[in-house]
């Protein structure tokens, strides 16, 4: 199950809007062992394509090393899909490795609505969770 | 001689749960094979025949190994290590 705020969950979604046909990825930040998504934080997408993203590598490193300054971890690993389903696809799940993050899949291939969906991904398995959108 | 190397926790399997553990070497390749003796398969997680494995981020003190000399990067005494597994995926 993930509970993520009404201000979270809408950050997200403009994120995925705002880059689409790009794929947009991200993280929420929240304390270590907590579970809670708290600190929204836009990654670049390296790759700036409609079907792949990637963080970029410095970026990557100093919010890892910011968020364990700050004893935090990735709590939400968020991308959009901008042309198919909110499901994670082979390559999600091969490249999934924070087994402890709950993984965000956005869907903007419909200009009206966008798909939010969550999932675990461990160990090559994923498991759909539902979303609790605190207001 | 002592190099700090910082393991992302999907890599802790191989060091016991430790997140931070101790090598040495001249060169990450020589640093790489000295952690593979304490920790056995943990290099090939790493590097791929003789280069580093395209999904994984490893970065000396702060720079990203892939923009100095990859696995033949100079390491010395006080250096500091960090493997981090690239974040990435997409829909096709």
């Amino acid at each position: 199950m993930l509970t993520i705020s009404r201000e979270l969950h809408d950050q997200i979604v403009a994120h995925a809007r705002a880059d689409h046909p790009d794929e947009a990825c991200g993280v929420l930040a929240g304390p270590a062992g907590s579970d809670r998504p708290e600190r929204f934080i836009p990654m670049t997408n390296a790759e700036r394509s409609p079907t792949f993203y990637r963080f970029d590598s410095a970026e990557q490193f100093r919010v890892w090393r910011d968020m364990d300054d700050n004893d935090e971890e990735p709590v939400v690993i968020y991308h959009s899909h901008t042309a198919t389903q909110a499901y994670p696809s082979r390559t999600d799940i091969s490249y999934a490795s924070e087994p402890g993050a709950h993984y965000v899949l956005v869907s903007t291939r419909d200009e009206d609505q966008t798909e939010f969906r969550s999932y675990r991904i461990v160990d090559g398995e994923v498991t759909e969770e539902p979303v609790t959108v605190a207001e | 001689m002592a190099i700090e190397v910082r393991i992302p926790t999907i890599l802790r399997t191989y060091t016991d749960g430790a997140k931070q553990v101790e090598g040495t070497g001249a060169t990450l390749d020589e640093l790489l094979a000295d952690l593979d003796h304490k920790y056995g398969g943990l290099r090939d997680r790493l590097i791929d025949g003789s280069s580093l494995r395209r999904f994984v981020n490893v970065y000396l003190n702060d720079e990203d190994v892939r923009f100095l000399a990859g696995l033949e990067t100079p390491v010395k005494d006080g250096d500091t290590v960090t493997v981090l597994p690239a974040v990435a995926g997409g829909a096709g």
